[in-house]
């Protein structure tokens, strides 16, 4: 089932595709694999069933931590025919796990599918705990449900749920809030890039520390390192701070038109900029060129999954002369992707939503060079001889920046160097 | 509400698509959420498969609910009969499903759709995977099958004598241990017996293969966990009596021939089947350094009872900690364990058997991949024995755990996380030598894995430490660290056990040496 829905600005932008059928994608309790490791004091608590247990550990191989930050609350039949309190039995559960895990700074109880049809109130809980351990710790609640979230939304409700504990921002100072989970190692290569624009009041949002809370006020300029964080911009909106339009750091033009504009709030032309950065954009260009070869004139298609989608096909397009044969997206907030969308133009198929066994008969019929996808589709595709790259992998890659920008075209070399190399089987 | 970090099995809908997985020309609709779609990647990534499980998600999201769920189960059961045309169409929901009780299975009787339609009812909060494959292939076989079972008073129609006597293997599946190669390994140790296998179920069968299982002369209950509900039905419905020895490890493989020989009257001599190099191995000298060896075994039921005598009559080990968490198995684990001088551990709690572990300190692990994780915390070695399991456990090179090969395997699987016998006693003769010390490895296992990587007393438990307990003088730390690694952990626990009871504060070097006297063996 598909419909064309939007034809905004109809000479620049492209057109998008709806589709509504069968969708193959984690939900946002996902999030918590990247989040947990992110914000090192933090602990998820997800309420729901044994599903959601099964998936944290089964979707990222996530055995490999010795000691996870996050649990799950399994509802069993007591606590569905109202035999037990659900609500005395979650205190009973929080005060285990803190009992346990004394370091834990912030506790974020997580609702899941389970808990939405049954309307477990997890924000009323959420405040009624933080009464009972008032000086202890920080806890909140958010929905990772896969009837509301895609697997980085989950991102997206987590941050926007902690937007009302930052502190007030003093009036009048201008601050930059770079909202996103980025690699401890971008985080300080942003830094320095900031420093020598002159931009020392940065913050980064989630910070290591669950109590490294950022101010926010209307001084506030967001700018955002990943493209699916819709509903903690609006929340961050709400509390007075601006959006910064520009496109995701990904990929040199990315990485330095993200740069300008957000220099450009502190009054620095697009010009001081490119000096500033020439150093770092020189290198990109040098580590870049020699991993283009392989990328250069092949097709890619991507499966609606990870949101980052637009900018990663923008920059295989623009930097990496990648042809792409459609680029899906679980959902589009037009607004976030205002500059991607506009960058993209209009030769781009783009569809947004899934009907999961048309969107793989596009694939079958485009036989596309790679196929960016979920972890479930990957080997099915290749054993039909077709290249794929995992999504989520770009989820848990430093990617961003200049000095990522090799690393990041290399995720999509690199199956296509082992098709050349390999001289078992057949990728027909 | 139970608090899990990690959990042994997945949800009873992960056990049906186990079953749909595993058969050809079948297909499950499920009435899900799209976040359960994650359930793919357990087969495409996990085992490798280069298809992807026959499985159609409805995929509700929140703005669906209280409207228009109920067409998309119908619409989603029409798409899936049209497109994938399968003999047998499964119907079940997840956990999310069963709330919104939208009765999957009535709107698909109600649908008037092409294929045969088999409803599930998944229970998915109270039951677990395991259950959740074993009824799944139970309400298979019985849809298929019940309309074929003699009346009573009638009875089966004899095999042909010109026919070989022949069994089905019932239980094997997709994501569980090592079914493929065991399915390869018995059909050739039965063959060589002269005994026909008539169908395997439900790995690589077809509805139309399940028609045929009362054609066979008996049943081998392969996988109980999977297989034994409908093995028993299979009894009481068609007169098939059931073959239960599971052939794991020297002693069951030949019980289990000794049981196909009763069951189907053959005459052949047991002894001439087939042989192991195990009992060989296992007596040979350099196999004495595994005696009394102290093995911790935590497994599916079926696999820890094996481990369990493997472990203690075949390999020479002492059993000291001995669990399941299949809860169906309990009685039987429960026997086995006091059988052993020991209370079973009956949980699936991952917290309760790192506990169990941690108290225990036995010089090898025999686990699922949990315990791999428990053990390599803990700096002992391990063997993954049972489901589940991750990818490593589902290797390329042909891997049986049952029949004669499969003994085989598992003392190679067994052994080889060990520090060999000479080298054991080297390590305790010269305990300083710079480099072939605690820190070193098992010099076979070069930089990675084994026990010496980690250091079990420098490992924090995830379990705070017992409070009161007591002190170490300088002296006995200093002597307690030239105790080799892999049994410095038992010695300090025992010396702090001794220290206890004897109402010692401080533990001195004569204490150490006082407690190894006193729990000498």
């Amino acid at each position: 089932m598909s419909q064309v829905i939007a034809r905004a600005d109809a000479d620049t932008l492209p057109e998008v595709t709806t589709e509504r059928g069968e969708r193959a994608v984690f939900c946002g309790l996902t999030s918590i694999i990247w989040l947990h490791r992110r914000i090192q004091d933090a602990f998820f608590l997800v309420v729901g069933s044994r599903t959601c247990a099964h998936l944290l550990q089964s979707a990222a191989g996530v055995m490999i931590f010795a000691e996870p930050r996050f649990a799950t609350a399994i509802l069993g039949e007591r606590d569905l025919a109202g035999m037990a309190d659900c609500h005395e039995e979650l205190d009973r559960v929080v005060s285990e796990l803190l009992a346990r895990r004394p370091d834990i700074r912030r506790l974020f109880l997580v609702g899941s599918c389970p808990s939405e049809v049954i309307k477990l109130d997890l924000a009323n809980a959420a405040a009624r705990l933080q009464g009972v351990h008032e000086n202890r710790l920080r806890i909140s609640a958010f929905s990772g449900s896969g009837i509301e979230t895609t697997f980085t939304q989950g991102e997206d409700q987590c941050l926007a749920s902690m937007v009302p504990d930052l502190p007030a921002a003093p009036e009048g100072a201008q601050r930059l809030m770079v909202v996103g989970t980025l690699a401890d190692i971008i985080e300080e290569q942003f830094r320095r890039h900031f420093a020598q624009l002159g931009i020392v009041d940065v913050d980064f949002f989630p910070a290591a520390r669950a109590d490294d809370l950022p101010p926010v006020g209307p001084g506030t300029r967001v700018l955002l390192a990943q493209p699916y964080l819709s509903d903690t911009v609006t929340a961050l909106c709400k509390r007075g701070a601006k959006l910064v339009s520009a496109p995701y750091p990904l990929g040199i033009e990315g990485t330095l038109a993200w740069f300008q504009a957000a220099a450009a709030e502190w009054g620095h032309s697009a010009e001081t900029v490119h000096e500033a950065l020439a150093i770092p954009m020189a290198r990109a260009q040098k580590s870049l060129a020699k991993v283009r070869e392989s990328l250069q004139g092949r097709t890619i298609h991507f499966l609606p999954d990870s949101q980052l989608e637009l900018p990663l096909a923008r920059f295989l397009r623009d930097e990496c002369g990648m042809s792409l044969t459609e680029v899906a997206t679980p959902f589009l907030d037009q607004t976030l992707m205002s500059e991607e969308l506009r960058r993209l133009g209009r030769d781009v198929s783009l569809v947004e939503g899934s009907d999961l066994d048309s969107a793989l008969a596009r694939v079958r019929n485009h036989r596309p060079d790679l196929t960016v996808c979920g972890m479930g589709i990957a080997n099915p595709l290749e054993a039909e001889g077709l290249r794929t790259k995992w999504s989520i992998e770009l989820v848990f890659t430093p990617i961003q920046g200049f000095d990522q920008v090799a690393d990041l075209a290399g995720l999509f070399a690199r199956p296509l160097a082992r098709e050349r190399q390999l001289e078992v089987g057949s990728w027909s | 509400m139970e608090l899990t970090l990690w959990t042994y099995e997945g949800p009873p809908h992960v056990g049906a698509i186990r079953i749909a997985a595993s058969m050809r020309d079948v297909h499950l609709v499920l009435h899900a959420p799209q976040g359960d779609t994650y359930a793919d990647l357990l087969f495409t990534m996990i085992e490798r498969e280069g298809r992807r499980p026959p499985v159609t998600w409805t995929t509700f999201q929140a703005r669906d609910l209280g409207s228009s769920t109920a067409e998309m189960v119908i619409e989603t059961l029409k798409g899936a009969c049209d497109r994938y045309q399968p003999q047998v169409l499964l119907v079940a929901e997840s956990c999310t499903g069963e709330l919104i009780q939208d009765q999957p299975g009535a709107l698909a009787k109600g649908a008037g759709l092409s294929a045969p339609i088999i409803p599930i009812e998944m229970a998915a909060y109270t039951r677990k995977e395991n259950w959740g494959a074993s009824e799944t292939f139970y309400q298979l076989v019985r849809g298929l099958l019940a309309a074929k079972a003699p009346k009573p008073g009638e009875e089966q129609p004899l095999r042909p004598a010109d026919q070989p006597p022949s069994v089905n293997l019932i239980g094997p599946t997709k994501l569980g241990f090592r079914c493929r190669d065991d399915v390869i390994e018995i059909r050739r140790l039965l063959e060589s017996m002269g005994v026909r296998v008539n169908v395997v179920a439900p790995l690589d069968a077809t509805p139309h293969d399940l028609l045929r299982i009362p054609e066979a002369d008996a049943n081998v209950n392969l996988a109980p966990e999977v297989g034994e509900l409908t093995c028993d039905w299979l009894k009481r419905q068609f007169k098939q009596p059931t073959i239960s020895s599971v052939p794991l490890g020297w002693g069951a493989t030949r019980d289990f021939i000794a049981e196909v020989i009763d069951t189907l009257g053959l005459d052949i001599d047991p002894d001439a089947v087939g042989e192991s190099r195990l009992p060989w191995y296992s007596r040979s000298v350099d196999s004495t350094y595994l005696t009394g060896k102290r093995v911790f075994i935590f497994a599916d039921g079926t696999h820890a009872l094996a481990a369990a005598r493997m472990a203690r009559d075949e390999m020479g080990f002492e059993v000291v900690g001995l669990g399941t968490y299949s809860r169906e198995r309990a009685r039987d684990v429960r026997a086995l364990a006091t059988e052993y001088g020991l209370e079973a551990l009956i949980t699936d709690d991952y917290l309760a058997v790192e506990r169990a572990v941690t108290e225990l300190q036995p010089e090898l692990v025999l686990g699922t991949q949990m315990e791999r994780h428990i053990a390599k915390r803990l700096g002992i070695p391990c063997a993954v024995i049972s489901t589940p399991a991750h990818v490593q456990d589902y290797p390329a090179r042909y891997s049986p755990q049952m029949g004669f090969e499969g003994t085989n395997v598992i003392f190679d699987t067994w052994v080889h996380p060990l520090i060999m016998g000479l080298e054991e006693h080297l390590l305790t003769m010269f305990r300083d030598d710079f480099e072939f010390n605690d820190g070193a490895v098992p010099s076979h296992l070069g930089g990675e894995g084994g026990g010496g990587a980690q250091q079990p007393d420098n490992v924090t438990p995830m379990i705070s430490p017992e409070p009161g307990a007591v002190a170490w003088a300088v002296s006995a730390e200093k002597e307690l660290r030239k105790i080799p690694f892999f049994v410095r952990g038992k010695a300090r626990r025992n010396t702090e056990h001794f220290a206890q009871e004897q109402g010692l504060s401080v533990i001195d070097v004569e204490t150490l040496y006082e407690a190894k006297a006193h729990f000498s063996r």
